[in-house]
């Protein structure tokens, strides 16, 4: 069970009560636009969380299919929230470690570092420059997370520009 | 985006401060209403070509033309009429005449050119388009660092310039400010349909525009074919 889905579905529960349909519209709606979450990770998310007695079912309606279970947050299950929303997240330095593995082994090989991190920057621009383009149009939560993407992409180009104004020196002193 | 006319050329520029090349065969051209960013580590020579570009700076060699015209020989009088009429700038700090209030100071380009009074009537019409309604009797001292580059592109702007150079219009304002600044320097450009050349070292800012060439060393990097 991913512990991120498990607890954005207790946000969403916290509100108000709600089905694993009305869930998945509302995670993807606000967190899924670009990894939308499946029905049965929905529902076997919401199992779990009622084992561990963080969420309860407090109606049943029949219908032409399934049952449809309303849900709704615990006691315990606001506790546990509020539990993750406090706690900080460790970051995560390697997300795009092959960037890295590309520049040493280039250089270790003798292949030329700087056009790979000359065509990288113009990748990781273009990208910016989309990203900054969707911004326009896009909704504050949308527009919030396009900002994060950013800063992110940001972060890597600070990297290649870094490593683009050290290749003499790493070029003699990398070895494998 | 650009309408694929080409409006500035720059050509084999070099340029040398005493012994220290800055730009060394510098080739770059912006098309009519382009946004074109300039990025590079500092000392790269990003300012200097941008120096070079709108004539305040004289190459040592190479040219630069604007409109069908090289510019780069003109005298400094032809140069600077052509600064005013044609060009319009904005820098790090704004560069405000601390003593006009925010009104003045962006019609002084209408002002240097002798239309007093339809300056600060057409001065008026920028104050609500770039959020600085009510502040016009405002001195520069009294605006916050995101206002007050919102009063230099107004005044880069308000004489109908054909291309806007900005140099690290950003540089002094924190993310928040500099969004709202780039957001308002690029729309307001795009309404206007001029170009605009920005040097900034910060790659948030270069990706408001429609492209972006990197200067290092003197040069132009041009990325490889990707095979």
């Amino acid at each position: 069970m991913s512990v991120t889905v498990s607890h954005v579905l207790l946000g969403l529960l916290e509100d108000t009560e709600r089905h694993g349909y009305d869930l998945k519209q509302s995670y993807d709606r606000v967190f899924g636009v670009f990894r939308p979450v499946r029905f049965g990770q929905v529902y076997r998310t919401l199992a779990q969380l009622q084992r561990d007695g963080l969420v309860e079912i407090v109606g049943v309606e029949a219908g032409a299919g399934p049952d449809r279970k309303r849900y709704s947050i615990t006691a315990e299950g606001v506790t546990d929230l509020e539990r993750w929303l406090s706690e900080p997240e460790d970051p995560q330095p390697h997300l795009q470690t092959v960037l890295f593995q590309k520049v040493v082994l280039a250089l270790q090989s003798g292949r030329p570092a700087q056009a790979f991190l000359d065509t990288q920057r113009e990748r990781h621009l273009a990208v910016m420059r989309e990203l900054t383009a969707a911004r326009r149009t896009a909704s504050p939560q949308e527009s919030l997370l396009i900002d994060y993407q950013l800063f992110h992409i940001e972060a890597d180009l600070r990297w290649i520009d870094h490593a683009a104004g050290r290749l003499g020196a790493l070029a003699e002193e990398i070895q494998l | 985006m650009s309408n694929g006319t080409t409006l500035l050329t720059g050509r084999g520029l070099h340029k040398s401060f005493g012994p220290t090349p800055a730009l060394r065969g510098v080739d770059m051209s912006v098309d009519a209403g382009e946004v074109l960013a300039v990025m590079g580590p500092s000392g790269a020579g990003k300012s200097t070509l941008l120096h070079c570009l709108a004539g305040i700076l004289t190459p040592d060699s190479g040219d630069v033309t604007f409109d069908g015209q090289r510019i780069d020989h003109l005298p400094d009088w032809q140069r600077s009429r052509l600064r005013r009429k044609s060009f319009g700038f904005v820098f790090q700090f704004g560069q405000l005449v601390p003593e006009l209030p925010v009104l003045e100071n962006i019609a002084l380009p209408l002002l240097l050119a002798g239309r007093g009074r339809r300056a600060m009537a057409a001065a008026e019409t920028w104050l609500p388009r770039l959020g600085l309604a009510g502040l016009g009797r405002r001195l520069p001292g009294e605006l916050s660092g995101g206002q007050g580059q919102r009063v230099a592109i107004a005044r880069a702007l308000i004489a109908g310039p054909r291309l806007v150079f900005a140099d690290e219009p950003t540089g002094s304002l924190d993310s928040v400010a500099a969004d709202e600044v780039m957001e308002l320097l690029v729309s307001t450009a795009k309404t206007e349909r001029t170009g605009v050349v920005v040097v900034t070292h910060e790659p948030r800012v270069a990706a408001y525009a429609d492209r972006t060439v990197t200067v290092r060393d003197g040069f132009v990097v041009q990325p490889a074919a990707v095979p």
